[in-house]
């Protein structure tokens, strides 16, 4: 086959791999209104569950009148923790080692806690089903506060409790008190006690990073099908990780996993809120189980923002200390962890508090010390990441304020104060003080592009002429300039140091190659917009020499897929990825066996070159992955078998670790705290980049519920626990009108251990966003004393601010 | 459960009959009685605009409206804007520009933005964020929104002036 019209250059571009912005294989489906997500399933004879759910945030529930209910028409059953504990399914596990209530045991503890599960033909049915149970309950003393659930004699947990009342230890160890889960400690707590006390200069501070949630714009649902005759059950649901979901089916159900199909078709959305297990999933198995048929159950919005997993929630102590000319010598965190009723977050075994210890952030610290307390409050469960790798937003929050902090200590530049603590990029690997061994960064080249990129010495002298008018009346506007270099940690991970519920992080890929030179991957991830069908391919096209359009990737049904771990904490590219790629390198490899063959020369003879393996020194002669697909499946070659697939299952040796310079330009208006984003420069190094046009986009994403995060969102609760913020009219998600346009920019920095370079980037916008906005709103208000204001900074708290400082007066 | 009642509704240009209760919202009835699935429900409270479909030549939220206020109007969803031969602009320019990511926002939006595009022909991008501020996406942070609605908006008139 000869081809010289076309150039090497013409061949790269038609396999259309890494590093081009292939267009989404996707979008045909979902712009034509033909996706598939879970609540688009129909089954025959589907039925709907929905749950009555509790108005008390703490209380005794004394009975359970389900009689009237069952008279409603179109009611089938209804299901209580009566019901499900002859199956031991009234509890379930958690995934951080708790265990939680399906249906409420005896009491509830948070508002909208699921209590009964009504079972009907249809949702309005269910509805009027809900209305006619009747639960009685007997109000219990509500507590919103982890410090004084650490000082109350109220049990949250009697079932974690002694019977003299004293606390049981729990999945992470001995615990302080009887509303406290787990002490973690990282680093040295002694030499970091000595260098603060020697320190030249100490900067203090407080902060609460406060309870949010990810609200995806799909809620979360299932449709659990009982197959009664061959005995196997099919889950279709909104699972971020549905091969997990299988194994702690299995387990809670007795089921064997062989008999259990588990399918995440099209997910509108995840963000860390549909990586958990949640009563629903339980309850609606069981019904289908009860009533033969299909049940479907899906969340309505304020289910999913009052029951479903939160983030953050996190009251952050910290002491850094330097010497007078800015060099940082030590750190120390303390964290009060709010976790709610139950411990639901979805962290890595070894983690109570998930990578918190990644919080000594982009600086060379060389001394600190980390100190979390989980504790129960009567809120609901969860602490899962929101667009984030297991609490990394709250610890790059945190090491962000402190930097602002310690530079208002010193009467030094917050850009200038960075620069001389960076981790130099000669230092890289870089073993940090609590433990993780970063892979590579350049940090400094990164700032100082992103600080010509803005001008960041002109933004500072515009910011003292702004300063000047404001005092002199000319102006009542103020100018913020938010710095924040964030260190991401993502990819978990290596099975020796990550699992969850003990099954290991690794993740896999399947490949099989047709005969005609096409291909289906399988991945055990699964996609929620990241765009996965498109990348993986690009990434096997640059590996294996067939065009991306012509390799379909498949995820998310567990019949079909490899066994993997799925996707959140930005794990697919660094997992999944790698795993993609090695899959590709063993089907290349047997490829150079077959070439060899047919162009009759030794496999070391033969190298591989865009979409072919050519006869080293004559190009000319060549076969093309093409060809040698055909051949493996219908030539009869000595000592190789036919077929042409591979799989491979990756267990990274090490984490990821993006980095990135972002640059928030703020205006304030100081008598009504509005505030308006001038501009907002990023720059993001995630290794190797896969598709530009999709890294784009993450990163506007991510940016913008970074926004929303930092400048609004919220789940509030009052004093008696109930949640004011259980709609989108009071949980603030940013529309068009209050987004900005942002300006993206890159280096990159090559992962050294990942198989193509690559380190992942779905979260960095949103770790690197949220401090970056903050501190813009801090900076605003530098210059009249201001050191630390918590989120979110919605427009009341920013007037606020402005008139403690007495800029009303 | 209430009486229920028949209702004749126009739906992307076929006129279909309906047995449903006078509380039954729209949104049900396309997504469960007639298949529609395009339009998707993200709040039911009128926030999030995934639900939003064309009724009398208006942008309406499905989710809060009931199908007995739908009796005799004509509704057009994501699935009557274009064919898979014959795409609508904005479903082409949504893919061209990255307009989408997870996709579940994307028929509300492409509907809605074929709207504001027979509102405001050529519209600006503070018309373009203002007139979709009532489609809320969680993915893209509306910059590729917005270009693809631009784009559109270029196309369509490019088209319209080769037809004059």
């Amino acid at each position: 086959m000869k081809d010289e019209a076309v150039t090497r250059e013409d061949r790269v571009a038609s396999l259309k791999g890494m590093g081009c912005s292939r267009k989404r294989v996707e979008d045909a489906r979902f712009t034509q209104g033909k996706g598939n997500y879970v609540d688009d399933i129909k089954l025959d004879g589907m039925l709907f569950g929905d749950f009555v759910r509790s108005p008390y945030a703490h209380a005794k529930i004394t009975n359970i009148d389900t009689s009237a209910a069952m008279e409603v028409p179109g009611v089938l059953a209804v299901l209580t923790a009566a019901d499900l504990a002859p199956l031991g399914l009234h509890w379930m596990p958690t995934l951080a080692g708790d265990k939680q209530m399906v249906l409420a045991d005896g009491k509830v503890l948070f508002q909208g806690q699921e209590v009964a599960f009504v079972v009907a033909e249809d949702r309005y049915a269910a509805a009027d089903g809900i209305e006619a149970v009747e639960v009685e309950y007997e109000e219990l003393p509500v507590i919103v506060d982890p410090f004084e659930a650490l000082q109350s004699d109220v049990i949250l947990r009697p079932d974690t409790v002694g019977e003299d009342g004293s606390p049981s230890d729990g999945a992470h160890g001995p615990r302080k008190h009887h509303n406290h889960i787990f002490t973690w400690e990282c680093g040295d707590k002694d030499p970091t006690e000595q260098v603060i006390a020697n320190a030249e200069v100490v900067a203090e501070e407080s902060m609460y990073y406060h309870r949010t949630h990810p609200c995806p714009l799909e809620t979360c649902g299932c449709v659990a099908s009982m197959d009664k005759v061959n005995g196997k059950l099919t889950l279709w649901g909104t699972f971020q990780a549905p091969h997990a979901i299988r194994t702690v089916v299995s387990l809670i159900s007795g089921i064997e996993e062989h008999n259990i199909r588990v399918i995440s078709p099209d997910i509108g959305g995840g963000f860390g809120n549909k990586v958990g297990a949640y009563p629903g999933y339980v309850c609606s198995v069981v019904a289908s189980i009860v009533t033969g048929k299909p049940v479907k159950w899906i969340e309505d919005r304020m289910d999913n923002l009052m029951t479903t997993a939160f983030a953050r929630d996190y009251w952050m102590k910290g002491r850094i200390s330097a010497t007078k000319d800015g060099k940082i010598t030590g750190l120390h965190c303390h964290v009060t962890a709010d976790h709610g009723g139950f411990d639901a977050c979805a962290d890595p075994t070894k983690f109570p508090a998930g990578f918190m210890n990644i919080c000594t952030g982009s600086y060379d610290i060389p001394t600190a010390f980390l100190e979390v307390d989980g504790v129960y409050t009567n809120k609901a469960p969860g602490g899962v990441s929101y667009r984030c790798s297991f609490r990394v937003t709250e610890a790059v929050y945190f090491i962000e304020r402190m930097i602002e902090v310690l530079a208002i200590e010193l009467d030094m530049d917050a850009s200038e104060l960075r620069k001389i603590n960076f981790i130099k990029k000669e230092q890289f690997p870089y073993k940090a003080a609590l433990g993780w061994e970063y892979d590579s960064g350049d940090y400094h080249t990164a700032w100082d592009k992103a600080m010509n990129a803005v001008d960041y010495d002109g933004l500072r002298a515009e910011q003292k002429q702004r300063i000047e008018d404001f005092k002199a009346g000319k102006t009542r506007k103020l100018l913020g300039i938010g710095l924040t270099h964030f260190t991401e940690i993502v990819g978990a991970g290596p099975v020796k140091n990550c699992d969850i519920l003990g099954l290991g992080m690794f993740d896999s890929c399947e490949i099989r190659i047709h005969p005609t030179g096409s291909a289906i991957a399988r991945l055990g991830t699964i996609s929620q917009g990241q765009g996965h069908a498109t990348t993986f391919a690009q990434i096997l096209a640059s590996e294996i020499g067939l065009p991306a359009d012509s390799i379909t990737i498949e995820e998310g049904d567990t019949d079909t897929a490899p066994y993997g771990l799925g996707t959140y904490g930005s794990r697919s590219t660094p997992v999944a990825g790698a795993a993609t790629a090695m899959a590709g390198r063993k089907i290349r490899a047997k490829a150079q066996m077959i070439a060899a063959y047919l162009l009759e020369v030794h496999d070391d003879d033969v190298e591989f070159d865009v979409d072919r393996f050519v006869v080293k020194g004559a190009p000319e002669k060549f076969k093309t992955m093409k060809e040698i697909a055909f051949a493996a499946y219908n030539q009869a070659i000595p000592g190789i078998e036919p077929g042409l697939e591979a799989v491979s299952y990756y267990d990274p040796p090490n984490m990821t670790y993006p980095f990135g310079a972002y640059v928030c330009v703020m205006e304030i208006d100081v008598d009504t705290g509005v505030t308006d984003i001038r501009q907002f420069y990023a720059l993001d190094d995630c290794g190797t980049r896969i598709n530009p046009m999709i890294i784009e986009g993450q990163i506007h994403g991510g940016l913008t519920e970074a926004l929303a995060v930092a400048l609004g969102q919220e789940i509030a609760y009052d004093d008696m626990g109930n949640v004011k913020t259980g709609t989108l009219m009071d949980f603030f998600l940013p529309t068009a009108w209050e987004v900005p346009n942002y300006e993206t920019d890159h280096t990159v920095t090559p992962s050294p251990h990942h198989p193509i370079g690559a380190k992942g980037v779905g979260e960095s916008p949103h770790v690197g966003g949220v401090p970056c906005f903050s501190n813009a709103v801090h900076d605003a208000f530098r210059a009249f004393g201001l050191r630390q204001t918590n989120m979110p900074h919605d427009h009341w708290r920013i007037w606020r601010t402005a008139n403690e400082l007495g800029l009303h007066d | 459960m209430t009486q229920k009642n028949q209702y004749k509704l126009n739906v992307n240009g076929q006129t279909v009959e309906v047995t449903a209760e006078p509380r039954e919202l729209l949104i049900y009835t396309l997504r469960e009685q007639l298949n529609i699935t395009g339009p998707h429900i993200g709040c039911e409270t009128s926030h999030c605009g995934a639900c939003t479909v064309t009724i009398d030549g208006k942008s309406v939220k499905s989710c809060t409206m009931f199908v007995a206020q739908a009796e005799g109007k004509e509704i057009t969803t994501i699935e009557g804007l274009g064919s898979p031969d014959a795409l609508h602009p904005l479903q082409e320019a949504f893919k061209e520009h990255h307009g989408l990511q997870c996709g579940y926002c994307t028929p509300g939006m492409i509907t809605r933005a074929s709207k504001l595009l027979e509102e405001i022909p050529n519209p600006t991008e503070e018309e373009i964020r203002f007139g979709m501020a009532g489609n809320i996406c969680r993915c893209t942070g509306y910059q590729n929104i917005v270009k693809s609605i631009k784009a559109a908006a270029a196309e369509i008139n490019a088209a319209k002036e080769a037809a004059q």
